[in-house]
C-alpha cells in the first residue's frame, strides 16, 4: 500500500512440489507485473493448476516462496491468499446454483446475524462493479437461469469482492462461446487498467496472443520460458509448450462420400419439462464424410447428441442408420444404437464418457460391457480386457503408457484419448463426437484430429459438435449450424467463413444455401 | 480432503486400526470415570471373545451374522444405494426359513430341508427388499426412506405372524413350535468332533462356512462379472451408466433384490443355526450393525470379514465384560460398540491427514505406480 510500488504484483521462488511419485512443480520462478495481464500456457499436466493452487493456498508448497508485493507471504489457506489481495476464478465454477447472484456474492461475507446490512452492501458492491469494470449482472437472477457467461462474471465478482489486486483465472475461456469471450477479454482489460493485476492460465494460444502482455510457458512441471507477447509468436509458444514443432493445420482428406450412413428427418425433441429442444432437423452423412454441427453452446446441440446416441427418445421426426429407423414410436437406447455400428464420443467425458473412480481397463469396455469386448464367457475376462486395455493405450498413445491408472488420474487429452479409442476400436459406420478437444491440449489436439481424419478416410460417416469455430472450420465437409433447436444453416465447408457461421449461429437463417 | 491419496495399504489397513485404537482409547477413558480398571477390562473382554473354553465359538457366530448384513449393505453401496432395510430383510429372511421348515421338516431329509430353508430365506429377505427398490427404479422414492419404514412393517407383521398363525399350540408365548432335528444346521463342535478335532461345544454351526462362500461370490460377482460391473458403473456415475445403455431400473431392482437375499441369509444362522425355532427380534440389531460392518470394511469383502470378527467379538467379549464387573453393563458395551462405529464410520478418515503426511517421506521415493 502505498509509497513506492514495487514493480512485481506477484513473485515466485524455487516453488518445488510433488505428490507422491509426481513432481508436479519443479523450481518454479515467476515475477508478474503489477497491473498487467500474465497468461500462463502449457499442456494439460504441465502443472499450472498446482501452481495456482498453491498461490491461492489450496496446496502447500514442500519448497519455495511466495511474495506479494514485494513481501513474503505464508499463503497456508484460501481465507488467506483472499486477505492478501488474491481472488481466484476456477475452472469449474464454485456457485450454488439455486441462489441469485446476490447471495452467491454475499455467501461468506456475511457479517451480522442478520442478513439486512450485508444485502444492501452487496448491492452496491455489485453495482459499483457492473459500472467500473463493465461487470454488469443482475443481482436478483437466479444464478442457475443465466447463461454461462454471465456465471461467470458472477465468478469474478465474488473473486474481487474482497479487494483483490490479484485475479487468478484458470482456463475462463473453457465454457465460453466465441462472443461471450470477446466480451470477457474486454471485461479483463477494464481491469487491468484499473491496476489489477491478472493470472490468466489456458492452453489456447489464440487468447495468449489476443490478451496478454507476458507470457510463462511450462512443461512438465517446469517454467520452460518468459516472454513478452508482443516478441513472440503462437509457433514459438506452441513450439515451447510440447517441446518440438506442431502441425495446426489439419490434413483434411478429401474422400469421394459414399452412401448415406446417417439419415435424420424432422428430428424433434422434448425435455422432462416439455420444452421442445430440438425444432425439426434435416441431415444427412454419407460414409466417409464429416458433418460439423456449429452453433452457440446450448442451442439443441447436446440434445441433438442425446437422441442420436439413444440416451433420449426422438419426440418426432426420424433416424435412419443403414436399414433401421428410429423414430418416437421406435426408440433404440444407447445399447441399441451401438448394435447398429454408431459410436459415441459424449461431450462430458467426466460424467459419461468416462467411470472417474475405475481404472483405465474397466473403462475400455464402458458400453461394450455385454458384448465380446469383456471376454467371451459369463464372467468378464480380465486378461482380454486388459489386453484391450493395453492395445488401446499404445495405439492411441496414452501417457503415462498404462491402463491401470483410474481414470480421474489421466489430464484431458489422455481421458479424451481412451474415450476415442474404445469408441473407435468397434469400427463404427457412424461415429458422434462432442466437443473433442475441449480441456485438451496442443498435442493431443492434433492426434485427435488425425485419428477423425483417418476414420473418416475409412469410410466412417463422422458428426463433430463443436463450439470451436476454428475447429469446426478446418476439419468439416459440411457444417450444420444450429441455433435455439432450429437448423439455421447446412452449407459446405468452401462456402463458409467465420462471418457467415456467426450469423447463422445468431439465428439468420442461411436462404438458398441449405442442402 | 486437503491431503494426497493414501496407498492402499494405508487407506484399508492402518486408518481402520487407527481408528479402533482411538475408540479404545476413549473407551478406556469412560471405563476409568465409571472407576474400574480399563486395562483390566480390556483384558476380560479379549479374553471373553477370544480365550475361555467356548468365547471363540460364540464370537464366530456373531460374526457369521455380521458377514451377511454386512455383505448386505455393502452390495446396495456399490450401486450407490444405502439399504438401511436389512433388519427388515434379515426378519422376512427368518420368516422365510421359518415357513421352510415348518411346511417340510415332517418329511424332507435334512440333506434337502436344510438347502430348501436356506433358499427360502434368501428368497424373503430379497422379496422384501424388492419394493423399495422398485419404488426407487420406477418412482424415484427414496431408499433410505422405504426401507426404513419396511423396517417397522417386518417387525409388525412378524408379532401378528408369531403371535397368531405361527404360533406353536397351546402356548402363549410368541414363538413357532421347535423345527425337527433334520432341520438344524450342523453345528460346528459336532463337525469338527466327527473329524475327530474336538472344540467346547457353541452355537457355532455350518453357516459360518456358508457366510465366508458367499463372501467368495459377492467378491465374484461383484468385480468379475458383468451385472457386477453394470451394478458397480451405475454406482460410480450414473450418467456413464446412461451413456453405455445399461437398464438402469433393472440393475437397481436387481441390486436391491441382491442385498435382500443376503440380509434374509442370515436367518441360516439366526434361525437354523441356533434356536431352532422362530422367535421375535431374533435380528437384534444386526441388520443395522451391518451397515457399519460395511463401513469398516470399506465395502470389500475381506474387510467385512474382519469387521465382522471384530463386532462379533465385542458382543461376545461384551457379555463377559457385563458379568464380570458390577458397574460395567451391557448398556456400557453398547457405548464402547458406539465409540467404534463413530470413529470408523463417521470419523472414518479423521486420521487420514495426518496419516498422508507421516507416510509421504516413504512412499515418494518410490516409483510411479506399474
Amino acid at each position: 500500500m502505498g509509497g513506492s510500488a514495487p514493480a512485481f504484483a506477484l513473485e515466485v521462488r524455487g516453488i518445488d512440489k510433488s505428490f507422491g511419485p509426481v513432481h508436479a512443480n519443479r523450481d518454479i520462478n515467476l515475477q508478474v507485473k503489477a497491473g498487467s495481464i500474465h497468461g500462463i500456457i502449457g499442456e494439460n499436466g504441465a502443472g499450472k493448476s498446482t501452481l495456482m493452487n498453491i498461490l491461492y493456498g489450496m496446496y502447500q508448497a514442500d519448497r519455495g516462496e511466495i511474495l506479494i508485493g514485494g513481501e513474503p507471504v505464508r499463503i497456508t489457506s484460501s481465507a488467506v491468499a483472499i486477505r492478501s489481495g488474491i481472488g481466484m476464478v476456477h475452472q469449474h465454477f464454485m456457485l450454488v446454483a439455486p441462489f441469485t447472484v446476490l447471495e452467491n456474492v454475499m455467501l461468506g461475507a456475511e457479517k451480522d446475524f442478520l442478513l439486512k446490512a450485508s444485502v444492501s452492501a452487496t448491492r452496491a458492491l455489485i453495482e459499483r462493479m457492473g459500472r467500473d469494470y463493465g461487470l454488469a449482472v443482475d443481482p436478483d437472477a437466479k444464478v442457475e437461469d443465466l447463461p454461462v457467461g454471465l456465471q461467470q462474471r458472477v465468478e469474478i465478482v465474488k473473486a474481487l469482492r474482497g479487494g483483490a489486486r490479484i485475479l487468478i483465472l484458470d482456463e475462463p475461456t473453457g465454457v465460453l462461446t466465441p462472443q461471450e469471450t470477446e466480451g470477457f477479454f474486454q471485461i479483463l482489460r477494464a481491469l487491468r487498467d484499473e491496476g489489477v493485476t491478472i493470472l490468466l492460465i489456458t492452453h489456447k494460444l489464440q487468447e495468449i496472443m489476443a490478451l496478454t502482455d507476458q507470457v510463462s510457458v511450462m512443461r512438465r512441471g517446469e517454467m520452460v520460458a518468459h516472454r513478452a507477447t508482443a516478441e513472440t509468436s503462437r509457433e514459438e509458444l506452441a513450439e515451447l509448450m510440447v517441446g518440438r514443432k506442431v502441425l495446426l493445420n489439419v490434413e483434411r482428406p478429401e474422400i469421394a462420400p459414399g452412401a448415406p450412413a446417417l439419415r435424420v428427418s424432422g428430428l424433434r425433441n422434448r425435455d422432462r419439462e416439455g420444452v421442445e429442444r430440438l425444432k425439426g432437423l434435416d441431415f444427412e452423412i454419407r460414409a466417409g464424410e464429416l458433418l460439423a454441427v456449429a452453433g452457440v453452446s446450448g442451442n439443441g446441440q447436446t440434445e441433438l447428441l442425446d437422441v442420436l446416441a439413444g440416451i433420449a427418445a426422438p419426440s418426432a421426426g426420424k433416424i435412419e442408420i443403414g436399414n433401421a429407423v428410429v423414430d418416437a414410436e421406435h426408440p433404440r437406447n444407447p445399447a441399441e444404437m451401438r448394435a447398429l455400428g454408431l459410436s459415441h464420443v459424449p461431450e462430458d467425458r467426466h460424467h459419461r464418457g468416462l467411470i472417474l473412480p475405475f481404472d483405465g481397463e474397466e473403462n475400455c469396455i464402458l458400453g461394450f460391457q455385454d458384448g465380446e469386448a469383456a471376454g467371451a464367457g459369463f464372467a468378464i475376462d480380465k486378461a482380454h480386457v486388459a489386453a484391450r486395455a493395453a492395445r488401446h493405450v499404445e495405439e492411441f498413445d496414452v501417457r503415462p503408457p498404462t491402463a491401470k491408472l483410474r481414470a480421474a488420474q489421466y489430464s484431458g487429452g489422455n481421458q479424451q484419448k481412451l474415450v476415442l479409442a474404445r469408441e473407435i476400436d468397434a469400427a463404427p459406420k457412424v461415429l458422434l463426437v462432442g466437443q473433442p478437444t475441449r480441456g485438451v491440449d496442443i498435442g493431443a489436439i492434433e492426434f485427435i484430429y488425425q485419428r477423425l481424419m483417418r476414420l473418416k478416410a475409412a469410410g466412417c460417416a463422422i458428426l463433430l459438435v463443436s463450439v470451436e469455430l476454428e475447429e469446426v472450420l478446418s476439419l468439416a465437409d459440411r457444417i450444420l449450424v444450429m441455433s435455439n433447436g432450429e437448423q439455421t444453416g447446412l452449407i459446405d465447408r468452401k462456402d463458409a467463413d467465420e462471418r457467415s457461421l456467426g450469423l447463422m449461429m445468431a439465428g439468420v437463417t442461411a436462404e438458398g444455401k441449405a442442402a | 480432503m486437503n491431503h494426497a491419496p493414501l496407498p492402499a495399504w494405508a487407506d484399508i489397513g492402518l486408518l481402520p486400526l487407527l481408528n479402533i485404537l482411538a475408540a479404545l482409547v476413549v473407551s478406556g477413558l469412560i471405563i476409568a470415570a465409571i472407576g474400574e480398571d480399563p486395562f483390566r477390562a480390556m483384558a476380560v473382554l479379549f479374553q471373553g471373545a477370544f480365550l475361555t473354553s467356548n468365547g471363540l465359538g460364540y464370537t464366530l457366530y456373531y460374526t457369521t451374522n455380521f458377514i451377511f448384513t454386512g455383505l448386505a449393505v455393502a452390495v446396495a453401496f456399490h450401486a450407490a444405494m444405502f439399504n438401511i432395510g436389512g433388519e427388515g430383510q434379515a426378519y422376512l429372511g427368518g420368516l422365510g426359513a421359518g415357513v421352510a421348515v415348518l411346511m417340510a421338516d415332517s418329511f424332507l431329509p435334512g440333506l434337502l430341508l436344510i438347502p430348501f430353508a436356506v433358499i427360502f430365506s434368501a428368497l424373503f429377505g430379497a422379496a422384501w427388499a424388492f419394493i423399495p427398490g422398485w419404488l426407487q427404479a420406477k418412482r424415484g422414492s427414496h431408499i433410505v426412506i422405504t426401507t426404513i419404514m419396511f423396517n417397522f412393517i417386518a417387525a409388525s407383521l412378524m408379532v401378528s405372524l408369531l403371535a397368531g398363525p405361527l404360533m406353536r399350540e397351546g402356548q402363549g408365548a410368541p414363538e413357532t413350535r421347535p423345527f425337527a432335528e433334520a432341520a438344524q444346521m450342523p453345528y460346528m463342535h459336532e463337525m469338527l468332533g466327527a473329524l475327530g478335532i474336538v472344540v467346547p461345544r457353541s452355537p457355532l454351526n455350518l453357516s459360518l462356512l456358508i457366510a465366508l462362500a458367499v463372501a467368495a461370490l459377492v467378491w465374484f460377482i461383484i468385480w468379475r462379472t458383468r451385472f457386477g460391473y453394470a451394478l458397480r458403473a451405475m454406482g460410480a456415475s450414473p450418467g456413464a451408466a446412461e451413456y453405455a445403455g445399461m437398464n438402469t431400473v433393472r440393475i437397481t431392482v436387481l441390486a436391491l433384490l441382491f442385498s435382500g437375499g443376503l440380509a434374509g441369509l442370515m436367518a441360516s444362522n439366526a434361525v437354523l443355526g441356533e434356536p431352532h425355532k422362530l422367535v421375535l427380534n431374533f435380528t437384534g440389531g444386526y441388520g443395522f450393525t451391518g451397515i457399519a460392518v460395511a463401513l469398516m470394511g470399506r465395502n470389500h469383502p475381506v474387510g467385512i470379514i474382519l469387521a465382522a470378527l471384530l463386532f462379533g467379538a465385542l458382543t461376545q467379549g461384551g457379555t463377559e465384560l457385563d458379568f464380570e464387573f458390577q458397574t460395567i453393563t451391557r448398556e456400557t458395551v453398547q457405548v464402547v460398540q458406539g465409540l467404534i462405529i463413530l470413529f470408523s464410520g463417521a470419523l472414518a478418515y479423521l486420521f487420514a491427514p495426518m496419516v498422508a503426511r507421516l507416510i509421504a517421506p516413504f512412499t515418494a521415493k518410490k516409483g510411479a505406480p506399474a
